[in-house]
């Protein structure tokens, strides 16, 4: 299976360093308004939580394209194909997580596509918020939540 | 244009007029940017002898070349004025992410004239740009300002406000954004409030261009590589914030205790270190914008009387009320370093103003009754609650309020303010750090340590290591580290790179983004401009001449590494003025101002 970009929030410290090198990298400027990552602050609670398109095997976006323009690229992405593109932004309107974007100077929708497979946002992360990873191998947090289960059996048994 | 907007605000706020001017491309050439394009719009813009608190000084927002792309910890930008607490030339520099919002609204800069009848705030979203009004903003702390203008603005705009500290114009008023970020030391907040301008919000949804988008990305990618590399930007820093220092500093005697009168060593100094803050209160990390190192502390103090939730602190804030004041109750220092980031005050100067008032107390100097209750050093519960009488501009906080050297004249005792040019000297002992003592004399805006951090080098031994009791070579490695100094400043990268990297990864990613062909050593040379810039003003303006407290040149130091030392100041003073091209008076010469086209 591809790999896929996996958000780690508790190890966000809210630099904006992958927004940047975003839209850097598709527009060849900085801007926050032209990246397809955002992070967002949750001052209270102390957490900033970075999003971007999480790749939907089943992708509305895909399957509301009344061009075909959205389309899955094979290697588990689903990327715009600019040339069939006519803007009428239905891709945005359907995506459960509002991870499609458009840019009104450049009459674009964009989107995540994991840069070719070498994700910018994930290179620059010092934070080790963004990572690239098989998402099958994921397996670290699944044993976090058995070690405290595990914990609450021994300290219910002592 | 090439890492530019190319436009600078120009909002006079007595006539209400905004204009929007061309950027001068040849000032920000030959000045970088930030720090040293603020202060040459400054100098040239207002005589050097006016009040600061007047109508005629200039409050001046301006953002560095790199500010709001991904270079390095680079969303720095500086508030320029004519500082109020030192009468020097000020400049305050800050991070965080109103810089580069300023620079996506489409500005560099703006400069703020005249005085605002009413409080007023300025909205700015892209092209809109607007003063209105903040009556119902005055009289608000900074995060109480924040929060209503993000409720009534949203919360993608970016705020630069000051709290109460600087409406009543305590002369160490900061200037704060994103509510724990600062424009600290100076008096910036003072002169903002001096001019009824509350605070600026700015939303841009623009972009930031650079000359040469795949160099500048490679120069970035290696600056960016060294940094994560290096143990103090890439681990210490990381790790434990800049509290990682108090005990490497008390360690090498260099830790000033109860207001440098007795030493510089703390016997308590872990109690508040980096270790024990990450042992306690710490939450979570926090970077600037664009920033690897995220050396930001968030933190919480619950389960004690100091119960609070904010930022820091710093170690040199923690210092200020650590060491300084002789209080080892982390809880307390974070409390008092909370209020300082929500009335606006700058900590070092704070906690450095309660020390000295705790040592002209013990000596019976100040009358008990002025301050209202008795006052020593280690008193935790005076210390907080000074620091908020202060912030409320209560009582003795009034006296307060104008930093130590003014309070300690006023009960007799000037020599005691732990100052120069009458700002007071932060974390690092002068005798035991050779040269941070040469570094506080001659710092353009009075005691700092931001000017020329030699404690890098005599401390840390970066980039290479230096005998920190030595006075020799000092004078050539703190204007090397002074020039150095402006131009990172300048250039809206964060200080805190040159661990990691030094001018050639500065430099490239400066000449990548602008467009130039220009070497590194043009690079130093405009850092050098720089200085000798402000230095021009700070001798029209009447400044007094470069010294150090008295203490730090007559007392010995009677524990630790540096036992038995003064700080041999007059020494390395001749050194660096015969390093800088100056005349013995500290006077650049003519030539010296020829070959930086300055005369």
């Amino acid at each position: 299976m591809a790999k896929q970009i996996v958000l780690k929030p508790e190890k966000c410290v809210n630099c904006q360093t992958c927004v940047m090198v975003c839209s850097f990298k598709h527009f060849g400027e900085f801007s926050t308004t032209l990246a397809a990552v955002s992070v967002f602050d949750y001052e209270e609670d102390v957490v900033t939580v970075p999003v971007m398109c999480l790749q939907c095997d089943e992708a509305y976006c895909v399957n509301i394209c009344p061009t075909g323009a959205m389309h899955h690229n094979g290697e588990g992405v689903s990327e715009v194909d600019y040339d069939k593109c006519i803007g009428c932004k239905l891709c945005m309107q359907v995506c459960p997580f509002g991870n499609i974007s458009f840019s009104p100077k450049q009459r674009k929708i964009f989107k995540c596509d994991q840069c070719g497979g070498e994700p910018e946002c994930v290179k620059h992360c010092a934070a080790g918020a963004l990572l690239f990873e098989d998402p099958e191998n994921d397996s670290a947090r699944k044993k976090a939540v058995a070690d405290s289960l595990k914990n609450m059996v021994v300290e219910e048994v002592a | 244009m090439n890492a530019w907007t190319g436009t600078i605000l120009r909002v006079n706020l007595k006539d209400k007029t905004i204009v929007k001017e061309a950027l001068n491309t040849k000032w920000a050439n030959d000045y970088v940017g930030a720090r040293g394009l603020g202060s040459k719009y400054l100098v040239e813009e207002i005589d050097p002898a006016i009040d600061a608190l007047g109508p005629k000084n200039r409050l001046i927002y301006m953002a560095g070349p790199l500010t709001g792309t991904s270079a390095a910890s680079s969303g720095r930008f500086e508030i320029c004025a004519k500082a109020p607490l030192t009468g020097t030339i000020g400049a305050a520099n800050s991070g965080g992410y109103f810089g580069p919002e300023l620079k996506f609204a489409g500005y560099d800069g703006i400069i703020f004239e005249g005085v605002s009848a009413k409080p007023v705030y300025l909205y700015i979203k892209d092209d809109v740009v607007e003063l209105r009004d903040a009556s119902d903003l005055w009289g608000l702390n900074v995060h109480e300002t924040t929060d209503a203008l993000n409720e009534l603005l949203g919360s993608k705009f970016r705020i630069s406000t000051i709290g109460q500290a600087g409406e009543r114009m305590s002369l160490f008023a900061c200037v704060n954004n994103d509510k724990n970020r600062a424009n600290g030391r100076g008096g910036m907040g003072a002169v903002m409030g001096s001019k009824k301008l509350k605070a600026v919000a700015v939303r841009g949804t623009g972009s930031v261009k650079v000359a040469q988008p795949e160099a500048f990305n490679e120069a970035v990618c290696d600056a960016r590589t060294k940094l994560r590399a290096h143990p103090v930007s890439g681990e210490g820093l990381a790790a434990l914030g800049t509290e990682v220092l108090v005990n490497v500093i008390n360690e090498s005697g260099a830790l000033p205790f109860r207001n440098f009168r007795d030493g510089a060593v703390d016997p308590n100094a872990d109690d508040y270190s980096g270790e024990r803050l990450a042992a306690t209160y710490l939450i979570k990390n926090r970077g600037c914008f664009a920033c690897s190192i995220a050396c930001g502390r968030v933190t919480r103090v619950t389960n004690s009387p100091y119960a609070s939730f904010g930022e820091g602190p710093e170690y040199e804030a923690g210092w200020a009320f650590g060491a300084s004041c002789g209080v080892n109750n982390l809880a307390a220092i974070c409390k008092a370093n909370f209020l300082c980031n929500e009335y606006g005050l700058d900590p070092i100067t704070m906690g450095t103003t309660i020390a000295c008032a705790m040592e002209l107390a013990e000596m019976g100097a100040i009358p008990e009754e002025d301050i209202g209750f008795k006052l020593f050093f280690g008193d935790a519960d005076a210390m907080v609650r000074l620091t908020e009488m202060t912030g409320k501009g209560e009582g003795f906080g009034l006296t307060l309020g104008q930093g130590s050297y003014r309070m300690a004249e006023k009960y007799g005792h000037p020599e005691l303010s732990m100052s120069t040019k009458k700002q007071e000297m932060p974390a690092y002992d002068g005798r035991a750090i050779q040269g941070m003592g040469l570094e506080y004399a001659t710092s353009n805006r009075g005691g700092c340590h931001v000017r020329g951090y030699l404690t890098s080098p005599e401390i840390l031994g970066v980039p290479v290591k230096t005998d920190p009791l030595v006075t020799e070579g000092k004078g050539a490695l703190l204007k090397l580290f002074q020039d150095l100094t402006a131009l990172v400043d300048s250039s809206g990268m964060c200080l805190f790179t040159t661990f990691g990297i030094g001018l050639p990864e500065i430099s490239a990613q400066l000449r990548t983004a602008i467009g130039t062909d220009e070497s590194d050593e043009d690079f130093l040379l405009k850092g050098e401009r720089i200085w000798n810039l402000e230095k021009q003003f700070n001798i029209a303006a009447g400044v007094e001449k470069d010294t150090l407290p008295p203490r730090l040149l007559r007392d010995e130091l009677k524990q630790g590494p540096a036992t038995g030392k003064v700080c041999d100041l007059a020494t390395m003073l001749k050194d660096y003025y015969a390093e800088r091209g100056w005349d013995k008076e500290g006077v650049p010469t003519k030539d010296k101002l020829a070959e930086l086209s300055l005369g």
